[in-house]
């Protein structure tokens, strides 16, 4: 009865908790990462130094190629531990490139490791033109048929603009404990009000933001257990049939429609409990508890 | 910030990496970034710490390190955000271990 | 032979109590008082300079009645003497601000030791003493005896039985102490039933109870995220549990509730079972249900438990468990405050935890300037009793070590475990303690002092463990606890040559003497890196508190 549950456990690599580089190195074939601008060659940046803050080497993105179930990848990954993986001038510019090679070296995807809070406030206009760069450089990788996959399960999730750029990906792969979501549960206490959103809530803040409501609404394409090697599996089979459409209006008129449709289904939920129910889950208030199997079986067995 | 600069004599490292990276710049953490330095007996290591003031206590924990370890020939690059000596040593020990592939 | 005094009546508290009893009656209550009426009753049955016990630690709280007597006219009630476990909420120092109460007997106040401290330089509050649990309980049986006690339970049947649920905790001391010298009781319980899962309090010892208009508060005090125990940590405990768990062979023991025993906790089914100690250490502890234990439980490396109180979001898990815990015919647990301290005075071998600050003596402190606070019951378990008589190994091998050979009695094995500075650069190890400067500050008779030098046996820094007991000398005492210090002023002002020395005879062990390479020293040691892994551990039966999830 017990050794099991303890292999199992020990062998897990939580994602949740790994640092960015853990992350990069238990997600791509083995031994195959090359870092384009290593530490040792990369920048701190200049905007923190000025402010008395310590940067970091590679500004908190790790960017370089790899192979992913055998296929040529590119990759970025953010270091949520870094300044909450806040959106800076070099990092944003490092996204930038690698995106923009990836137009040109054409790979099997761009697989982006998001877990930032958004823009990083301390480098103000640079880091929000660094986002709004991520943005068009996301679409136009999109544009020349490269797919990008957004991975969410670091422990900053995906917020500000780094859950638009989540979104504006080709596709998501969560985990339960990531987030995603535009204003943070902190941000909107502060705005709001705690009678509106109560942040120290954590079960609210993650059956509002938490990878099981992203799957459940559909924003995200798939839901896998915290652990490395879920996420690497994930990703390979994603891989496989995941082709990037020709850009075109009608595509997204159909999902301006679905979105509208879902806003106007939902009006006025505050909690993912009333949500779920109103989808047809049987449990909602079993929905937190249940495994990422259970769950998936469970949206299946949904009404359309 | 303070930025702090040392230098250690120290008996040569044989390194099995080009360079080797370690910890995250986070709250309490610090990253520490080890490469091939120009003189084979000495290390000479800078430091970017959040906290002021505390020149004295880095330079005891790095001389002890080097003292404990072969660090020469190497360039020490560190970035701290608060890490107490308990951590700079294990992050040390760690960062080394990779550079020399774990034999020192 | 004198004459019998016809004057000296021989049962004035029985009076007093009836004469209390007939206020209440006359004014129509009955034993169950509606919630309004609280502090109308409380005005009847409590007298001026009554000595009032007030429940309360730092998990159950009795904060409604708490609340009713800080709201009651000080004209009617003054000059209380509160004698408490837990001075801790708001209210608790509001009796004091509003002069309803004004001498106070405790043993630990938490976040309102700065309130406090305000009073005491502002005279408005007169201190007996501050206790250790077992001190104020047994002085409820001495010179302290309640008139009156407000108690809290979760629940009461219509003929006044109470049942205290998995957080018994202090109630049975204290309703012993009051109603069975003359005093009142008064129970707030959660809710009013047919019939309770068991009793743990007979309603013939129960005067009055009321219905709280919600449920009491109860701190989640004892759980700790793993996601937040750091590498040196894991280092620390690795050290812990190769330096004295292996080489004592401790199978009886308490922890305290930091992070760096939480980290020796889940090292037992991993790196502990690795070393072969499984069933050779830990088996039997007087301990709250920490959730950290969950792996070890499940593993197969604890035997038994005793608790002192509950842990919320444990319930089902240790009903579930009951050949590991305590628990009543009805399947939850029964905690005792009072009986699981005794046990970890006098049945267990050792006692860790941490501190913010030891001096060259190996006194220990959390006391800090400004605050007044308390050790509730931390020095009890972390000192040697010298009233025990009963032998086992680790005893046995402690007083040897301390004593030679020939040693009469063996020493119970304390230890402190703290890294060598706090957050902020704060130095753990000093050259003097604040609680000497608090001592000056607050007129006290003496330095609060958590855990006496003498008594500690062992310190586990990062940097290594040095065992007091080998000591011989004032002078290697303190270049013992000089030479785990690390880069603290008090480290570095060591003389290395004789900590040398004292590493050579083994007073002194860093990692390497002991086998330990710290680059080991890692997270993925921990049976559990998370509060969602020690759900997944517990089969789904811990149900921990919203704010320790993130799912």
């Amino acid at each position: 009865m017990n050794a099991p549950v303890h292999t199992q456990l020990a062998l897990r690599h939580s994602y949740f908790e790994a640092s960015a580089r853990s992350r990069v190195a238990q997600l791509l074939d083995a031994g195959s990462f090359r870092e384009f601008l290593p530490p040792e060659v990369s920048q701190p940046s200049p905007h923190l130094a000025v402010l008395g803050i310590p940067g970091a080497f590679d500004d908190g993105v790790i960017v370089g190629s790899g192979q992913l179930g055998g296929k040529p990848v590119l990759l970025i990954a953010q270091e949520g531990q870094f300044m909450g993986g806040a959106v800076g001038e070099i990092h944003g510019a490092k996204i930038v490139g690698l995106l923009r090679r990836a137009i040109v070296e054409r790979p099997a995807a761009v697989v982006f490791m998001v877990d930032s809070g958004g823009v990083r406030l301390h480098e103000a206009n640079a880091g929000l033109i660094a986002i709004s760069e991520i943005m068009r450089a996301v679409l136009d990788t999109r544009a020349a048929g490269v797919p990008v996959i957004a991975l969410v399960g670091g422990s900053c999730g995906a917020f500000g603009g780094m859950g638009i750029v989540s979104r504006l990906c080709s596709a998501i792969v969560m985990s339960e404990e990531g987030r995603l979501a535009l204003s943070g549960p902190e941000v909107i206490e502060t705005v709001a009000g705690v009678e509106e959103f109560d942040s120290k809530d954590r079960a609210l803040v993650w059956r509002v933001t938490g990878g099981k409501h992203r799957y459940l609404t559909g924003d995200c394409a798939e839901l896998v257990e915290d652990d490395a090697a879920s996420f690497r599996q994930s990703t390979i089979d994603l891989l496989a049939g995941l082709t990037e459409p020709a850009p075109g209006s009608s595509a997204l008129r159909t999902e301006q429609k679905r979105l509208t449709q879902r806003r106007e289904r939902f009006a006025g939920m505050r909690d993912g409990l009333e949500v779920w129910a109103a989808m047809g889950m049987a449990r909602p208030a079993e929905v937190s508890l249940m495994d990422r199997d259970s769950l998936v079986a469970a949206k299946k067995g949904l009404p359309a | 910030m303070e930025n702090l600069e040392f230098r250690f004599t120290a008996h040569p490292a044989r390194p099995a990496a080009g360079a080797a990276l370690c910890g995250v710049v986070g709250s309490g953490n610090m990253e520490i970034l080890i490469r091939p330095g120009d003189e084979a007996d000495a290390c000479t290591v800078s430091i970017k710490t959040s906290a002021r003031g505390f020149g004295k206590i880095w330079e005891a924990v790095i001389a002890d390190f080097a003292s404990r370890h072969p660090v020469g020939g190497t360039r020490i690059a560190i970035n701290d955000m608060g890490a107490t000596p308990a951590v700079v040593t294990l992050r040390l020990a760690q960062a080394l271990g990779d550079y020399t592939g774990g034999a020192q | 032979m004198n004459a019998p005094n016809p004057i000296r009546a021989w049962d004035s508290r029985r009076q007093g109590r009836q004469r209390r009893l007939e206020r209440a009656a006359s004014l129509g209550f009955e034993r169950r008082i509606a919630t309004p009426r609280i502090k109308e009753l409380l005005e009847a049955v409590i007298e001026p300079r009554d000595r009032v016990c007030l429940e309360g630690n730092n998990q159950k709280q009795a904060d409604f009645l708490s609340e009713a007597l800080a709201d009651c006219n000080p004209e009617r009630l003054h000059d209380l003497h509160m004698v408490q476990s837990v001075l801790a909420l708001a209210s608790h120092v509001d009796l004091f601000e509003r002069g309803i109460a004004s001498k106070l007997d405790f043993s630990f106040s938490g976040p309102q030791g700065g309130r406090l401290a305000r009073l005491v330089q502002d005279r408005q509050i007169e201190i007996g003493a501050i206790h250790t649990y077992l001190e104020l309980f047994g002085r409820y049986f001495v010179d302290l005896t309640p008139n009156v006690c407000l108690i809290a339970a979760q629940a009461v049947d219509a003929a006044g039985n109470l049942y205290t649920g998995p957080n018994t905790e202090d109630t049975p001391a204290i309703v012993e102490a009051t109603a069975f010298k003359g005093g009142i009781v008064i129970a707030q319980v959660n809710e009013l039933v047919d019939k309770l899962p068991r009793v743990d309090v007979p309603a013939d010892w129960v005067d009055f109870y009321v219905v709280a208009p919600r449920p009491n508060y109860i701190e989640p005090l004892f759980t700790r995220d793993p996601a937040q125990i750091t590498d040196v940590q894991v280092l620390m405990a690795m050290m812990a549990l190769k330096g004295i768990y292996a080489e004592y062979g401790v199978k009886r023991l308490n922890h305290g509730i930091g992070f760096d025993t939480a980290a020796i906790e889940l090292l037992l089914p991993t790196y502990a079972t690795e070393l072969g100690l499984k069933g050779k250490i830990c088996t039997h502890w007087a301990l709250n249900p920490h959730p950290t234990l969950i792996p070890a439980i499940e593993s197969g490396c604890v035997e038994s438990i005793h608790s002192f109180g509950s842990e919320v979001g444990m319930e089902n898990y240790i009903a579930a468990r009951s050949d590991i815990f305590f628990t009543g015919a009805d399947g939850s647990m029964r905690s005792n405050r009072a009986f699981s301290q005794t046990a970890g005075l006098y049945a267990c071998d050792m006692f860790i935890g941490s501190t913010l600050q030891i001096d060259l003596a190996g006194n220990s402190s959390t006391a800090t300037l400004g605050r007044i606070t308390g050790f509730g019951g931390a020095p009890n378990m972390g000192s040697d009793p010298h009233g025990r008589r009963h032998a086992s190994p680790a005893w046995l091998k402690a007083g040897r070590e301390a004593g030679g050979p020939d040693a009469i009695r063996g020493r119970k094995l304390v230890v402190q475990m703290v890294e060598t500075f706090r957050e902020h650069m704060a130095p753990v190890f000093v050259e003097e303690l604040d609680a000497w400067k608090l001592k000056e500050s607050m007129g006290m008779d003496l330095p609060p002092i958590m855990i006496y030098g003498d008594d500690v046996t062992h310190i586990v820094t990062e940097e290594g463990i040095a065992n007091l007991l080998l000591c011989r000398t004032p002078e290697e005492r303190e270049q013992a606890i000089r030479g785990v210090a690390g880069f603290t002023p008090v480290g570095m002002a060591r003389d290395r040559k004789m900590v040398e020395q004292l590493r050579q005879r083994g007073i002194i062990r860093r990692a390497e003497d002991l086998g330990i390479d710290p680059r080991r020293a890692n997270r993925d040691l921990l049976a559990a890196r998370s509060v969602k892994d020690l759900v997944r551990w517990s089969g789904g039966l811990y149900a921990p508190p919203t704010r320790f999830r993130n799912w």
